[in-house]
């Protein structure tokens, strides 16, 4: 037995003929019907005997895949379930399809690309690596995600988010790209396209940056953020991120060169302290 | 198994609210095409993570296409006199036309199973007085539950009932034999209660008349929403917060006739803020709402699936605190807390989204959209 | 503005016992205190006085006394001193009320239930032992317990599926921050910690590079701004801590302003130097109790199920169905800290009108845990006030585990329970990160005093066993037959399952 296999653990069916080894390190693992406690030790089983890349076939709602795994591909094919990336400290992940809550939740390093849309929390109080999703995604969006040092985290959006977007954000980078050709009809409502459909956006944001494709009105940003003009920076970043969003998710040439074109609404926090002013002492 | 009986002692004892957490699902046949109940039971199955083995339920709508006209209570008995008892007391006030035991697959995974009846009953003109009928159903059903010790009614619809007991959602489904019913509508509960309500009648889904109530979160405005119904002649005895989403919307749609645009904006009202903003008309409406029924406003997080022979509504507190899916498939309109439920009996929907918090998403048989003569309601 | 209160606290220097030798104007790091060159003598500002006692207790002449202004304000019964003073600082700044440490109010409306509480003692039908002399036995573990051991067939017993952790003293140091707390205090308590053989806590700002090595006395937190949370500092202690909630500020966030976030802070918050660390009220992925329980099954998952993963909740109206939750979502040890514990910052309106007293929470709990039979499934860990051996005994008797004590560690390291930890003032170098303030605590030193406290109390309370007649602290875990209760009403005992003395 493998000397990962914890003996807390030892009541977890470990099922090995859910494992093809592709050789090369390229290892298959059937997920159908596992329960995440079966899946991530199957995985932690196959990373501690060498796999370096992981096709996860039929995976639907198991969580926490990839937390406690050394740094290695993980591709997933089926709907990933809450807390995808959770703690996770350098795996590449791509998953074809869409992903629930909490889409790399305090993640450290790494990427997560997402072929569809997330739930509410992606990029809950990240730290590090990146995560981009081709489509929308939910409730507080990149919410409380923080920078240390050489670690700037970037949340990519190719719609629009609900929302309490980047609240309390503290760090990194968080852009939304607002594309209409992603964006599910029924899920915002009629509103003009250039329209950012979230509100409280930045609310108890102080540090960070946010760059919205379109306009945003007044009452639809919280009180510690502002719009402010761009610098050269924020365009080779946007660029920058622009150009890796459209690789991922081979966008066309002339909407890579739309995306770029376009104007952006870039905020960030009136003050790094913006609750100075709340005590009486 | 124990019936807290009255069930007003069991808060006296405890003083407290009974805290449960859930994952839910629902869909609904809009062509009233029937599924068989093995999807609902696989659907709510993937998210056993969210519940903890002690409740699970199901409701299900045109299960009983023979007797499509009856009341079909489902009963709960702890023993036979109180079977005897209630069967009186029925017999009194409604026309029996069939009673028959629930069946039951004795090898699932449950625990305690009372004694479970079901009874189709038409109700004769005469014995109702002063009150419209189903005010008389639903006050006879409480009758039943408030007086009859060991006695309890879980549901009282027509043509639908409600399945739930103590154990997870898949095995209560077993138990039930739910794959022998087939339905146009179903609904499902998983729970996570913070204690133990050994008690099957305790479990949800809620009902009452056609209402079925799945509900996931914590309604932090309990005491306040409870006492305005009470003012009402709602009992809520059973101390969840399902009960009082169920009164609410029955006082707000069935008996106050307000749409559920109208209702979506009562529960979970706008912010001022936003109330101000609104264009003239709207704002007078939405202000009056929530001036006149800001006790009922759900405050807390929550996500319910509610459902009716006719319609299907999910929604969750305007903040969004707790998860709602939905997805749609031909016509096939599905609600959840968890996407990976709906793709385990729906692989690739056409469409799939987050509806946004405090906007009810809302559907209604094509039939009943025809005669209303208006759009499938969509919001979000 | 100009205040309208006049100063709390009156300043009096000897100047007969004086010696002009400026230690405590050198002590007090609120600018109470001058040196006057003209006049040669030390001259007080009382309004900035705190009455932290710093510069009485290192005056070489015990020259200086403080004194309570008692006059102040007006005397009145309804418009009290505190009351008049609290709203002028609101006239005079629109702002919330902010304080530190454990609620204040006195026992006369809010009672401390431990000293209505009476320990037992065997005569003559059950002989008394001398721990001194006879084996006496304090070890404590927490973790989950199956309800029976399993023996395979060659007679070996199954590994259990949950981890543990042992205590040879069940005492531990409650969390406390590096931010709120200095790294000298963080380094003290993971020292005597260590020489104890008991846990320290981290709190929510992470764990200092340096303080690794002391993994096997570590719990580390988990709070709701994941400050320094990273798969190497889950895997560095022995115990993982979800903190949802403390008694000082029950559903309030916290704040650490950016002025306080240095080099140190920075690496071990992991944010960049001056920048507020802000923890929100709620963790964002917990919601619900289904969020809570996939938090400790993420944890467990990024931990290889090798840490036990604890709960902490403010002792609030529900406790008791709530720590039944906490025990089904699959937690380890549910920690209840009660209306009395301290804080570095708490709005003063939350500290003192918020939660439940800790001995009634705890009462509640355990009879709940019991009634559901899932008490062996978590260890419960109490704490918000604990003072005394006598303290701990009484909370092991109504059913603790174990006790996580706060406050008393600071005021064994100097803590005069002053109240202004908020400023980061600190004159004892405790809840300061100002690096001349900090040196004030030796780490050495720190820990002999942390440490010997712990044994002074675990030796007592050997004695309390051996005057009950037991000498194993199982025996007295949950004896509620051994604690009596005086002064207290009829629910009150109810509640807390003790007979009335005499009875």
């Amino acid at each position: 037995m493998s000397k990962m296999i914890n003996p807390m653990q030892a009541d977890v069916a470990l099922d090995r003929s859910r494992v093809t080894d592709h050789g090369k390190g390229k290892v298959e693992v059937n997920a159908q019907d596992l329960t995440y406690r079966e899946l991530n030790l199957l995985l932690r089983v196959v990373c501690d005997e060498g796999a370096k890349h992981l096709l996860l076939k039929n995976v639907n709602g198991q969580r926490y895949i990839a937390t406690d795994l050394p740094p290695v591909k993980i591709d997933i094919e089926g709907c990933a379930g809450n807390d995808l990336g959770v703690f996770m400290n350098g795996c590449e992940i791509t998953v074809n399809s869409n992903c629930q809550d909490a889409v790399g939740n305090t993640m450290n390093a790494g990427s997560i690309i997402v072929h569809g849309h997330s739930s509410d929390i992606a990029g809950f109080a990240m730290r590090g690596g990146k995560v981009y999703i081709r489509d929308n995604s939910g409730y507080r969006c990149g919410i409380h995600m923080k920078e240390y040092e050489d670690k700037i985290p970037v949340l990519v959006v190719g719609g629009v988010a609900h929302d309490f977007l980047g609240e309390y954000m503290a760090g990194g980078v968080l852009l939304l790209l607002n594309r209409p050709s992603v964006q599910g009809a029924t899920e915002f409502g009629e509103m003009p396209s250039d329209l950012i459909p979230s509100h409280h956006i930045g609310t108890g944001m102080h540090g960070g940056v946010i760059y919205l494709r379109g306009r945003v009105e007044p009452y639809q940003l919280g009180a510690e953020v502002a719009p402010v003009d761009f610098t050269d920076k924020d365009t080779e970043t946007l660029h920058h991120e622009i150009d890796e969003y459209c690789n991922h998710f081979e966008v066309s040439d002339d909407e890579r060169q739309e995306l770029k074109d376009s104007e952006y609404v870039k905020l960030i926090p009136v003050s790094h302290r913006p609750y100075g002013k709340m005590y009486a002492s | 198994m124990s019936f807290p009986k009255h069930l007003s002692s069991s808060w006296q004892l405890h003083g407290e609210k009974i805290i449960a957490a859930c994952g839910l699902i629902g869909f609904m046949n809009r062509d009233k095409s029937l599924t068989d109940g093995s999807d609902i039971i696989k659907a709510i199955a993937n998210m056993k993570e969210r519940s903890n083995g002690l409740g699970g339920g199901f409701a299900g709508y045109g299960i009983y296409p023979d007797h499509a006209d009856q009341y079909a209570f489902h009963l709960m008995y702890m023993d036979e006199s109180a079977r005897v008892t209630t069967e009186e007391f029925l017999h009194e006030h409604f026309s029996i036309v069939a009673a028959e035991i629930i069946p039951t697959d004795p090898t699932a995974h449950v625990h305690n199973p009372p004694l479970l009846w079901r009874y189709f009953v038409d109700v004769e003109a005469a014995s109702v007085v002063n009150e419209d009928e189903s005010d008389y159903v639903v006050r006879l059903s409480l009758e039943v539950n408030d007086r009859i010790e060991g006695a309890f009614v879980s549901s009282c619809g027509k043509n639908m009932g409600i399945f739930k007991g103590v154990g997870y959602p898949e095995d209560v489904g077993e138990f039930f034999r739910l794959y022998d019913y087939k339905g146009y509508t179903w609904l499902s509960h998983g729970r996570f209660p913070t204690n133990t309500q050994g008690w099957w009648g305790g479990c949800h889904p809620f009902g009452l008349l056609d209402w079925a109530v799945v509900h996931n979160g914590e309604l932090s405005s309990y005491g306040t929403n409870m006492r305005h119904l009470e003012m009402y002649d709602y009992k809520c005895t059973l101390m969840t917060d399902t009960e009082v989403v169920a009164y609410t919307i029955d006082l707000l749609m069935r008996k106050h006739g307000l749409p559920i645009e109208m209702v979506e904006k009562v529960i979970a009202s706008p912010l001022w803020e936003a109330i101000d903003r609104m264009p003239e008309d709207e704002r007078v409406v939405t202000e009056a709402l929530r001036r006149v029924y800001g006790p009922l406003l759900f405050n807390g997080p929550f996500s319910f699936i509610i459902a009716d022979s006719e319609r299907m509504i999910g929604i969750t507190d305007r903040i969004r605190l707790r998860p709602l899916v939905v997805a749609t498939h031909g016509p096939t309109y599905y609600l959840s807390s968890e996407e990976a439920s709906i793709r385990e009996i729906c692989p690739e929907p056409e469409q799939i989204w987050m509806p946004r918090g405090g906007q009810a998403a809302a559907t209604e048989l094509y039939e009943t959209a025809k005669t209303t003569n208006k759009e499938e309601v969509v919001t979000g | 503005m100009i205040s309208y209160s006049s100063p709390e606290f009156e300043v009096e220097i000897k100047d007969d016992l004086c010696i002009r030798c400026g230690a405590c104007v050198v002590n007090c790091s609120f600018d109470a205190l001058e040196h006057d060159e003209d006049d040669d003598r030390i001259v007080a500002n009382n309004r900035n006085c705190v009455d932290c006692r710093r510069c009485a207790v290192f005056c070489p002449t015990l020259a200086i006394n403080i004194y309570e202004n008692g006059l102040a304000f007006r005397k009145h019964g309804l418009w009290t001193n505190r009351a008049q003073r609290e709203i002028n600082k609101q006239a005079e700044t629109g702002g919330v009320l902010l304080t530190s440490c454990g609620n204040e109010l006195p026992s006369t409306t809010h009672p401390i239930y431990w000293d209505h509480l009476l320990l037992d003692a065997s005569q003559v039908t059950n002989p008394s032992i001398d721990p001194l002399r006879e084996p006496m036995e304090l070890r404590t573990y927490l973790g989950s317990k199956p309800d029976a051991i399993e023996i395979d067939d060659q007679g070996k017993v199954k590994a259990p599926n949950r981890p543990s952790v042992a205590l040879e003293t069940p005492i531990m140091f409650a969390a406390m921050s590096f931010g709120a707390i200095s790294y000298n205090v963080h380094k003290s308590l993971a020292l005597a910690a260590t020489e104890a053989g008991t846990l320290y806590n981290t709190g929510e700002g992470g764990l200092h590079p340096s303080l690794y090595e002391y993994g096997d006395n570590t719990i580390v937190q988990v709070a709701s701004g994941r400050y320094g949370v990273f798969d190497e500092y889950l895997k560095a202690g022995q115990m993982i801590e979800i903190k949802v909630g403390q008694g000082a500020k029950p559903g309030i966030g916290g704040h650490l302003p950016g002025e306080k976030i240095d080099a140190e802070i920075s690496l071990t918050r992991m944010i960049p130097e001056g920048t507020d660390a802000i923890s929100p009220a709620p963790h964002h992925d917990v919601y619900s109790i289904e969020d809570l329980r996939q938090l400790v099954m993420s944890l467990k998952e990024a931990t290889n199920y090798e840490k036990l993963v604890a709960v902490k909740i403010a002792a609030v109206h529900n406790a008791a169905p709530i720590a039944s939750g906490i025990a089904r979502a699959g937690a380890d040890v549910i920690v209840i800290d009660g209306f009395r514990g301290g804080t570095g910052a708490t709005p003063t309106v939350i500290r003192d009108n918020v939660g439940i007293p800790i001995e009634l929470a705890l009462a509640a709990v355990d009879d709940r845990l019991r009634q559901e039979g899932i008490r062996n499934q978590v260890s419960v860990v109490v704490s918000g006030g604990i003072r005394n051996s006598a303290d701990v005994a009484k909370a092991i008797a109504l059913g603790a585990d174990a006790v996580y004590i706060g406050t008393a560690a600071l005021i064994a390291l100097g803590c005069t329970v002053c109240q202004r930890c908020f400023t980061g003032k600190c004159a004892w170098g405790l809840t300061t990160q100002d690096r001349q303030l900090n040196k004030r605590v030796n780490p050495e030193e720190g820990s002999e005093r942390l440490y010997n406290l712990l044994r002074g109390w675990s030796i007592e309370i050997k004695d309390i066993l051996g005057a009950m007649g037991v000498n194993a602290i199982e025996s007295l875990r949950g004896n509620r037959l051994r604690l009596r209760g005086v002064g207290l009403d009829e629910e009150t005992l109810k509640i807390l399952g003790v007979r009335p003395a005499g009875k």
